[in-house]
């Protein structure tokens, strides 16, 4: 069997589950699902149309909102009754901590992030994202149960519907220090213009924009464009940008139409974050920055006399 | 308070990673080594909470004998003690990691008193598994959470914020306890010229942890297909911006 852990938000079916399970298939049959802290009924029809035969209710006070040690003890204590030869889970905030704690309480390492799983006699060959997705390395996976969270977007969510889907409840042993760690409060953020993750533009600036105010002719051309302002680690690290800001490896990755990167070197950590964009457009006074081997397009210059001209020259052609 | 920061030696690979010729590894002869950003949050988050209430500060790390350069860098910035676990400089996965760290905080424990509060990263910079923090609060038997963007200490008492869609989550955990931490929840000091000189007189303790069998074995690195296609380089200076107005409107964002 293979078991898929099926993350939620409150009941809200998080997609990466279904790209889980789509690998998951490919792994052997039965595809089996355990579900915490929401009820089954909610999800029965989507999991069977993505493979599913059983659900595992796991019922419990303390699994109400999300308890990352209530979770991941469930799931240990569901892999140690039901056997299961790997267990599943999306490579999302939730879906690594939930893993690290059953991986820590089955005493086995957890592959985290895979974008392919190979079975062998006893063995998964692996591939897994290395350095935010820069790397793609090669492991083996030798221990038992085989513990292991799929890099979201890494496959396509494909529906394969199971003939049947039964639910099955069951009880973990939860005691109340593996549950109180859990979200006690939630605050809604506040949201200017179009998000950053959302936008079709996005002008991101670097070093190169040289302080905060620098960055006014970039939320210029941003506005212009519909789009949003984003930046490199240098410029969220001098305090030019909160680090929401930040575009790379360890801020968020992007996939507008177009980004404008103003005074950006192109360092990999950087460039993997906007690996989604259809064009990049480079604005940068060193032709041999290695920004221009990624871009699409580029202009040599000064991005503080490149970056007004542009807005002039935009603003004429909208005729404003 | 005493507060207890573990950090990865990785290589600063810069605008774009050389392997070896075997593909195994990256190939560091011309590189600087450096620790993740959500490291340098952690410890910039040890110190200011020590700064606050007290206490004392230590960075561990396991690794190399090099990687006592990692534990002076935090030193340099006012960390007030280094643990280096020293390994061969072979690659360890994550339980094996773990493990070795979780003894280590037995050990120091026993010694010193117990840790309030032990950070880590969200991931390390080159493995990103994602896991060594919780395991070392599961072995430990202490409350975690994972990915913190904003930390608080008062009474006895922990409260994280971390960012989910749409805004903000909060947690409240009983001390002692273990924090896994994301670059933006401070903005990291430099070291001064004066903690530099201090760093080099203070103490770093060495261990030496066994190697178990490992369980998740790397083969080899290979990259990943990059963006294709040649840059059209349009111009200089302004006099590229009618040009670049024109492949604006092709691509119809105007
Ligand atoms: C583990 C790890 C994770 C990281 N994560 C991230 C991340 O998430 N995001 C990120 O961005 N970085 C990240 N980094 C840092 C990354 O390696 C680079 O240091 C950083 O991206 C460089 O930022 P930059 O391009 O703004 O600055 P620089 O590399 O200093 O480049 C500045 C560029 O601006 C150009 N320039 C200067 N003045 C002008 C001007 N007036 N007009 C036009 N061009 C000008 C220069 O020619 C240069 O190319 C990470 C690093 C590590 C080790
Ligand atoms: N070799 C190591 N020495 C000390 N701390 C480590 C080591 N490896 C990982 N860590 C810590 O654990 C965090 C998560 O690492 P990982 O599980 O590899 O993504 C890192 O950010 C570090 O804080």
């Amino acid at each position: 069997m293979i078991l898929g852990v099926i993350e939620h938000d409150r009941g809200k079916l998080n997609e990466a589950s279904l790209e889980m399970l789509t690998l998951a298939r490919a792994l052997g049959s039965p595809v089996e699902a355990v579900l915490l802290g929401a009820d089954a009924a909610a999800f029965q029809e989507t999991l069977k149309e993505h493979g599913v035969s059983k659900i595992y209710e796991a019922k419990h006070e303390g699994l109400g909102d999300y308890a990352p040690r209530a979770w991941g003890k469930s799931v240990a204590q569901l892999v140690r009754a039901k056997n299961p030869r790997a267990v599943l889970a999306a490579g999302t905030d939730r879906g690594n901590e939930v893993m690290a704690h059953a991986g820590a309480l089955l005493g086995v390492p957890v592959a985290s992030n895979c974008t392919e799983i190979r079975p062998q006699d006893g063995v998964f060959e692996v591939t897994r994202l290395r350095w935010g997705g820069s790397l793609l390395e090669d492991a083996e996976l030798r221990a038992d149960p085989k513990l292991l969270t799929v890099a979201p977007h890494a496959v396509s969510a494909e529906p394969a519907p199971a003939p049947e889907i039964a639910v099955e409840a069951f009880s973990p042993t939860l005691e109340e220090a593996d549950w109180r760690v859990r979200v006690v409060a939630r605050e809604e953020r506040e949201q200017k213009g179009v998000p950053l993750t959302e936008a079709k533009v996005v002008v991101g600036g670097g070093r190169g924009v040289g302080s905060a105010e620098g960055f006014k002719i970039l939320e210029e051309l941003a506005e212009l464009l519909g789009g949003a302002v984003g930046g490199s680690r240098v410029a969220t690290n001098n305090g030019w940008r909160p680090h929401s800001d930040q575009i790379g490896q360890t801020g968020v990755q992007i996939a507008p139409d177009l980004y404008i990167a103003c005074g950006i070197s192109g360092a990999i950590q950087h460039i993997v974050g906007v690996k989604g964009a259809k064009y990049i457009l480079a604005i940068n006074k060193d032709p041999e920055a290695p920004i221009f081997q990624r871009a699409d397009f580029g202009i040599v210059g000064d991005l503080h006399e490149v970056v007004p001209a542009l807005i002039e020259e935009i603003k004429k052609v909208k005729g404003k | 308070m005493r507060v207890l920061v573990c950090v990865k030696r990785v290589p600063d690979t810069g605008a774009r990673f050389e392997l070896t010729p075997d593909g195994r590894d990256i190939d560091t002869r011309n590189l600087e080594f450096t620790i993740s950003p959500h490291e340098e949050c952690a410890v910039e988050e040890a110190i200011r909470l020590v700064e606050q209430h007290g206490g004392e500060s230590a960075v561990l790390t396991l690794g190399p004998e090099a990687a006592a350069e990692q534990l002076r860098e935090a030193l340099a910035k006012g960390i007030d003690k280094g643990v280096l676990l020293e390994t061969d400089g072979s690659e360890w996965d994550p339980a094996a990691t773990a493990q070795a760290i979780a003894q280590a905080v037995r050990e120091l424990e026993s010694a010193d008193g117990p840790f309030d509060l032990v950070l880590f990263g969200n991931e390390s910079a080159d493995a990103g598994y994602y896991q060594v923090g919780v395991r070392v609060a599961d072995a430990l038997d202490r409350p975690c959470v994972a990915g913190v963007k904003g930390l608080k200490v008062e009474n006895g008492k922990a409260q994280a914020r971390r960012e989910a869609s749409g805004g903000w989550e909060i947690y409240e955990l009983p001390l002692p306890c273990v924090v896994t931490v994301k670059e933006g929840i401070n903005v990291p000091r430099h070291p001064s010229l004066r903690g530099i000189m201090t760093a080099k007189k203070k103490e770093i303790r060495r261990l030496t942890p066994e190697k178990p069998a490992m369980q998740l074995v790397k083969k080899g690195l290979r990259k990943p297909p990059e963006r294709g296609g040649e840059c059209e380089i349009l111009g200089e200076g302004v006099a590229a911006v009618p040009k670049a107005v024109e492949k604006l409107k092709e691509i119809g964002v105007i």
